[in-house]
């Protein structure tokens, strides 16, 4: 790299006092191997960066926004009917949460399917996996911020499925409520949440994730590493891979744009907790295949409640999930892997599909 | 007999007491700051008395075969006049999920919107999810007034 005398001269003084050499070296000679699934490699870049619209975006929804069961709706009206340019940023905030779970999603499924995620890789998968859990819960505390109908009623029912939990449902549903009612004291907590607690964690999280994943480079899928060493293929991480993930950002970005102008976000009405829920009420479509399979249990299973069968279910299933390193090795055939992974999409897909139709 | 760092006999049971009082001390330190914490995340009770009783309004001003919502203290409630000129009242929490039912009177039914779920006049869950029968208050008429009463 040739350098002008005064970017020699800063990189200079800055290597003196912080002796960043060692990682413009380890940037220089980090390699990223080349082959037909590279294209999977992107995502988890991808979820990053709708990650980084969303803090910006979110930032500047907070300086008009005020939670509160008499400010929060109008406020939201505010921003979109008369902030310049306010109808726009609300937009970009609710499509890019929904376009940060969908590539968290395909993210998972290509580390799941490549199997990126067995030894020495195990932390990263259950980072990544609490990265997206933490992901739902933004989607599930903002979804209540601007106060409206749909979200005042989809909140009713989303918490009160916690009430069911046994021995300590009502003190979860209170501390998850603030009081025994989607109030007021709910949108503030929520507020508080979405704003503050899930950021800070989120942060936290994808930190590790990230430092995990520079420090042991990306993973090499089976057959590939099986090819004799001249066909192996590389690409340098720097620049050309963190050029090709730019480039991917710029595309994100404008599908991001065209969706955000195209299909601007509504309000609909504000909440009344006087007037009848209207028909229509839906959870965001990332919650509706657990939805749609708590629909179908009936109410008594045993001796057990419907619901709390689909709640230790789905809480068990998260578990499982989040630790499957431990249950799949290196010994465990690939194409078993890949039809697990399959079964879960087919499962995740369809219910999602039912449940939009019914 | 144990031997400290510098090579003394240190009796185990003074090294046991001491590690005792430090875990304890240390618990009560843990405790002295999530205890403050977790009671301050419970909201405290709210000094509102609890309705037991509202006027809703006159005879008249409901039509036969028709359901009005009303507050009952800060929980919705529904009236229902049924098309004999009966009336009935409800809390209008659905007993599956927590929304708040409404009189269609196309069904001649109390409905649900959130999962379709479905009671008939009286307030008995006859389809889809809600578990079990709509809550009944009572309904007073004095002099043409009507009060609904838990
Ligand atoms: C530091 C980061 C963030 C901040 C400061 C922030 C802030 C806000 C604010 C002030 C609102 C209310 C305005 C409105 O409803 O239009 C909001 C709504 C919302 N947020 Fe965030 N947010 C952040 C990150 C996220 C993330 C990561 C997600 C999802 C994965 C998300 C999903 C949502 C959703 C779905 C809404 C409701 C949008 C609507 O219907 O208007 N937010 N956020
Ligand atoms: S909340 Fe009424 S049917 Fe589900």
């Amino acid at each position: 790299m040739t350098k002008k005398p005064v970017t020699k001269a800063l990189f200079k003084w800055i290597d003196d006092r912080f002796q960043i050499q060692d990682l413009v070296e380890f940037l220089r000679h980090k390699q990223v191997p080349r082959h037909g699934k590279s294209l999977w490699y992107y995502f988890g870049g991808i979820s990053l960066f709708f990650f980084l619209i969303q803090v910006v975006s979110g930032i500047l929804l907070l300086l008009y926004y005020k939670p509160g069961e008499d400010s929060a709706y109008e406020a939201v009206q505010f921003i979109t009917a008369e902030v310049e340019f306010g109808w726009l940023v609300r937009s970009v905030h609710t499509w890019a949460a929904n376009l940060m779970i969908l590539s968290a999603f395909i993210h998972m499924f290509s580390v799941l399917f490549t199997r990126a995620f067995v030894k020495p890789r195990e932390l990263t998968w259950i980072t990544g996996t609490l990265l997206l859990f933490v992901g739902l819960g933004f989607g599930f505390s903002g979804y209540l911020l601007p106060w409206n109908e749909l979200a005042f009623f989809a909140t009713k029912v989303g918490t009160d499925i916690v009430g069911a939990i046994p021995f300590i449902g009502d003190s979860a549903l209170q501390l998850l409520r603030g009081g025994e009612d989607v109030t007021g004291a709910t949108l503030s907590r929520f507020f508080a949440i979405h704003v503050a607690v899930m950021p800070a964690i989120f942060t936290l999280l994808l930190s590790v994730h990230l430092i995990m994943v520079q420090r042991q480079g990306m993973s090499e899928p089976e057959n590939w590493k099986k090819l004799p060493e001249g066909d192996k293929r590389y690409m340098p991480f720097f620049p050309h891979f963190l050029l090709r993930d730019l480039l991917i950002w710029i595309v994100a970005l404008n599908v991001l744009a065209l969706l955000a102008i195209l299909w601007p976000s509504e309000l609909g009405l504000k909440a009344d907790p006087f007037l009848p829920a209207p028909a229509g009420i839906m959870p965001e479509w990332y919650f509706i295949f657990m939805f749609q399979t708590l629909k179908l249990i009936p109410a008594h299973v045993l001796f057990m409640e419907g619901e709390l069968l689909g709640i230790f279910g789905f809480g068990l299933g998260a578990i499982v999930w989040m630790l499957l390193p431990l249950w799949i090795g290196h010994k465990v055939r690939s194409s078993t892997v890949s039809l697990l992974g399959i079964l879960v999409i087919i499962y995740i897909v369809g219910m999602t599909i039912w449940g939009f139709l019914v | 007999m144990n031997r400290d760092s510098a090579g003394r006999e240190v009796s185990r049971s003074r090294r046991g007491f001491l590690n005792t009082l430090l875990s304890v001390s240390a618990i009560a330190w843990l405790g002295s700051v999530f205890y403050p914490i977790t009671r301050y995340l419970f909201p405290p009770e709210s000094h509102e008395a609890n309705v037991r009783s509202v006027k809703v309004g006159m005879v008249g001003n409901f039509e036969p075969d028709s359901g009005t919502i009303f507050k009952f203290g800060r929980k919705p409630g529904l009236l229902i006049r049924t098309p004999e000129g009966e009336f009935r009242a409800f809390n209008a929490t659905c007993t599956h999920l927590d929304c708040t039912v409404q009189y269609r009177q196309d069904l001649g039914q109390i409905w649900c919107a959130c999962h379709n779920g479905k009671y008939d006049r009286a307030g008995n869950n006859v389809s889809g999810p809600p578990p079990k029968p709509l809550e009944e208050y009572q309904v007073t008429i004095k002099d043409g007034e009507i009060t609904v009463s838990s």
